[in-house]
C-alpha cells in the first residue's frame, strides 16, 4: 500500500461521501417516495418519517390506479414485460449480428470496410426524431408498425452499433497470432473463432451487451412513435401515471423503482465482467 | 527426383495493391531439402517473417508458388498445410496451462494420452521447463513462454516447423545450452526446420544454411562458412560477420608487374600481379574504381605494411579489437593475444591479397575472394 496522510485519508472519504450522496439521493429519496401517499410527498417541509403503505405497488400490480376522479386501468406490468422482452430480445439479435461482424471489422481489412463500420456507427449520429416519421409511414406500409418485431428491427439502430464497436475493440486486443497459433496446430477459422477468439474477448462482449441492454432499456422515443399501448415498454407506458386529476407520484415512484430494478440487478452482476474486461490486457504478451 | 521439403518459387509480396503497394518480398526463390535447418537472416523489415507468414498461411502471397513436401500450400488455409510455428510473441492459450499448451496440438490431433505426456515431459525436459508445466503463461516469465511456445511447435510432426525469433528471450547461457539441445532434437527427428532470426550467431549455430535477406531480396542463399568466405555481394559481406567487414573504396592501377589499390589519404597498397589469378587479375583491370573488403581478422600488424594510428583498444577477454584511423576511415583488426597499443599510436598494417574480398563498385557485387573469382 503506498503512504497517505491522514489528512489525505479524510478528504478521500469526504469527497467519496459527496460523490456517493450525489449520486444516491434521487435514488434513495424516489424508494422512500414510493412507499408513501400524495399527501404526505407533497408535505412540505418534507418529512424523513412517515408510515409505509404498500397501496403504490399493489396498484401498480393489480393494474387498478385509484384517483380522486375514480378508478383508472393501467398496463403497468403489461408494459414491464414489454421492455423485459424488447430489450432481451433486441440485445440477443444485436450481438447475434454484431459479434461476427465486430470480429470481421477487426481482423479483415477489406475494401471498404472502414466506409461500412463507420455507417453502422454513424446510426447513433442521426437524431432520433429525424428518422422517425419516414420510419413511420414506412412501418405502417410494411405492416410492422406497432410490432414487436417491428420494435427490435428499430432498437437496433441502439444496440448494433455500439456493440459492433466496443466488441470490435476487445477482439482488435487479442494477439492475432494467439488464433494463427491454433489455426496452424489443426482448426479452421470458426473453431478458432468460437474457441479463442469469442472467450477471450468474453468480458468485453458481456460489458457491450450490458450497455446495449441499459441503452434500449432507457429508450423512450422510438416506442412512443411506433407502439401503441399494449406494446409499450415501462420508458413511455410511466406517461400514464400523469392523468387528468393530477400526477400521481407515489405511483410514479414506484414505478421507477420496480423498472429500474432489473438493470441495476443486472449491472451490479456484470460487474465482475467489467473488471475482467478492464484488465484483459493480461492477455498480450 | 528427390522431393524437396519446402519449395518457394518466384514468390512476391505486395502489401497493399498488387505492383502498387510495399513490395515487401521480391522474386524469391528458394528450396529446402528434407532434414535441413534453414535460417532467414536480415534486419528488421528485410522480409524474413513475411516469407515465414506466408509459409504458414496468415499472409496471402501475391504472385508465386509454395510447395510443402512436394504439395502446393500456397493457396491453402494453415489448417490444411501440416506446418507448425513458433510465435515471436509467444502466443500462448491464456486460459490453459504450459502443458494443456504444449499437449494441445496432439490432443487435437487425437494422440492417446500416454503417448501425449511422454512427449510433453520430453520435450519440456530438453527446454527446462519441467517444473512449470502446470502453471498458465501469465504466471511465467518472458524467457519461460518463448520456451513453452517453441515446446508447442517442436512436439508436433509437421512437415515444416517454422520458428519465427526462438529464443530472443532467454538468457545468454541458456540460448547457447539449448541452440545444440534444438539442434540436436531436429537433427535426431529429422524435422526440416526454419529459423527466423536478426542474430548471426543464433544462424550461424544452427542452420545448416542461411539465407540472408534485405529489402525484400534475397541476397545469398548458402552455408555459413560460404557465407563469411564467399560473400556474394557487398551487403552480405559487411552484414555477416562479427566484427563486420573493413570496407574501403579504392582506385585501381596498375604499373610495371604490381597492381595498387589506391585508397584515400594517398595510401596504397601494393601487390605483385602474380599474387592474383589470371582471371581475377583481368577482372580487376577492367575497372578503374572498387570497394574492397577486409574481415578483422585477416588484417595484420607488420613493419613493412601501410600506416594507420590506433584510435581504440579492446580486450574482450579472449581477443584484442583494435581500431586504427585509415585511409580516411576506420580499420577494424582482430588479434588473439592481448595486445596494449596507446591511443595515438602508429602501427602498420598490411593485408594479405588471399584475404581480399572486391566489390564492384557501383552494384555492390562481389568481383574477387582474394584469389579466385566471385
Amino acid at each position: 500500500m503506498e503512504h497517505t496522510s491522514l489528512l489525505e485519508r479524510i478528504l478521500r472519504g469526504v469527497a467519496l461521501t459527496l460523490v456517493v450522496i450525489f449520486f444516491m439521493f434521487p435514488i434513495v429519496w424516489i424508494f422512500m417516495m414510493s412507499f408513501q401517499t400524495n399527501e404526505t410527498i407533497l408535505r412540505i417541509p418534507p418529512q424523513l418519517v412517515f408510515k409505509p403503505t404498500l397501496a403504490n405497488y399493489t396498484a401498480l400490480i393489480t393494474g387498478k390506479l385509484t384517483t380522486a376522479a375514480g378508478t383508472l386501468d393501467i398496463a403497468f406490468m403489461r408494459n414491464l414485460w414489454n421492455s423485459v422482452f424488447l430489450s432481451v430480445t433486441s440485445v440477443a439479435v444485436a450481438l447475434l449480428l454484431g459479434v461476427p461482424a465486430a470480429y470481421a471489422f477487426a481482423r479483415h481489412k477489406f475494401r471498404g470496410s472502414e466506409d461500412i463500420a463507420f455507417t453502422l456507427l454513424s446510426f447513433r449520429f442521426a437524431p432520433a426524431l429525424l428518422v422517425l416519421l419516414p420510419l413511420t409511414l414506412y412501418f405502417q406500409k410494411l405492416g410492422l408498425a406497432n410490432t414487436y418485431i417491428g420494435l427490435i428491427w428499430v432498437y437496433q439502430l441502439i444496440c448494433l452499433p455500439l456493440i459492433l464497436w466496443i466488441v470490435r475493440g476487445y477482439f482488435e486486443d487479442i494477439p492475432a497470432d494467439i488464433e494463427y497459433a491454433y489455426r496452424i496446430a489443426g482448426h479452421s477459422w470458426f473453431a478458432t473463432f468460437r474457441k479463442i477468439a469469442l472467450p477471450l474477448a468474453g468480458p468485453g462482449i458481456a460489458a457491450a451487451g450490458l450497455l446495449a441492454f441499459i441503452f434500449a432499456w432507457n429508450n423512450f422515443v422510438f416506442a412512443l412513435v411506433l407502439a401503441s399501448a399494449d406494446k409499450q415498454p415501462v420508458t413511455v407506458g410511466a406517461l400514464a401515471f400523469i392523468t387528468s386529476s393530477g400526477i400521481q407520484y407515489g405511483q410514479i415512484s414506484a414505478a421507477i423503482v420496480l423498472s429500474i430494478t432489473p438493470t441495476l440487478a443486472l449491472a451490479l452482476y456484470a460487474q465482475r465482467y467489467l473488471v475482467e474486461g478492464l484488465s484483459l490486457g493480461a492477455v498480450k504478451g | 527426383m528427390s522431393q524437396s521439403a519446402l519449395a518457394i518459387s518466384g514468390v512476391d509480396k505486395f502489401y497493399g495493391p498488387i505492383d502498387r503497394g510495399v513490395h515487401a518480398v521480391q522474386n524469391l526463390t528458394i528450396e529446402i531439402d528434407k532434414g535441413e535447418i534453414v535460417a532467414l537472416l536480415g534486419s528488421s523489415g528485410c522480409g524474413k517473417t513475411s516469407t515465414l507468414r506466408m509459409i504458414a498461411g496468415f499472409e496471402e502471397v501475391s504472385r508465386g508458388t509454395i510447395s510443402v513436401a512436394g504439395r502446393k500450400v500456397h493457396t491453402l488455409a494453415p489448417v490444411k498445410r501440416n506446418v507448425a510455428m513458433a510465435f515471436e510473441g509467444y502466443s500462448l492459450y491464456p486460459p490453459l496451462t504450459v502443458r494443456e499448451n504444449m499437449a494441445f496440438a496432439l490432443k487435437a490431433a487425437k494422440l492417446p494420452k500416454s503417448e501425449v505426456d511422454a512427449k510433453v515431459a520430453s520435450i519440456a525436459k530438453l527446454l527446462e521447463i519441467e517444473d512449470i508445466l502446470e502453471r498458465y503463461p501469465s504466471s511465467i516469465s518472458g524467457g519461460q513462454q518463448q520456451r513453452a511456445s517453441l515446446g508447442r511447435a517442436l512436439i508436433r510432426q509437421a512437415d515444416l516447423h517454422l520458428l519465427d525469433e526462438p529464443m530472443g528471450q532467454l538468457e545468454p547461457q541458456l540460448r547457447a545450452v539449448l541452440r545444440g539441445r534444438i539442434k540436436h532434437f531436429i537433427k535426431e527427428r529429422g524435422l526440416t526446420a526454419i529459423l527466423v532470426t536478426h542474430d548471426q550467431t543464433e544462424a550461424n549455430a544452427l542452420a545448416d544454411r542461411i539465407a540472408v535477406m534485405e529489402g525484400g531480396v534475397l541476397q545469398q542463399f548458402d552455408t555459413p562458412d560460404m557465407l563469411k568466405q564467399r560473400p556474394a555481394n557487398l551487403f552480405t559481406g559487411t552484414f555477416v560477420g562479427e566484427p563486420p567487414m573493413n570496407v574501403f573504396e579504392a582506385y585501381i592501377g596498375a604499373a610495371a608487374d604490381k597492381i595498387n589499390l589506391r585508397l584515400p589519404d594517398g595510401l596504397s597498397l601494393d601487390y605483385d600481379k602474380d599474387a592474383f589469378s589470371g582471371a581475377v587479375r583481368d577482372e580487376l583491370l577492367k575497372r578503374e574504381r572498387v570497394v574492397i573488403g577486409i574481415r578483422p581478422y585477416a588484417v595484420r600488424r607488420s613493419k613493412d605494411g601501410v600506416p594507420a594510428t590506433v584510435s581504440a583498444n579492446q580486450w574482450l577477454g579472449d581477443q584484442t579489437h583494435i581500431a586504427a584511423d585509415f585511409a580516411g576511415g576506420s580499420l577494424v583488426l582482430v588479434e588473439h593475444d592481448r595486445t596494449r597499443l596507446e591511443l595515438g599510436a602508429p602501427i602498420n598494417v598490411s593485408i594479405d591479397p588471399k584475404n581480399l574480398h572486391v566489390f564492384d563498385q557501383s552494384s555492390g557485387a562481389a568481383i574477387s575472394h582474394g584469389m579466385e573469382l566471385a
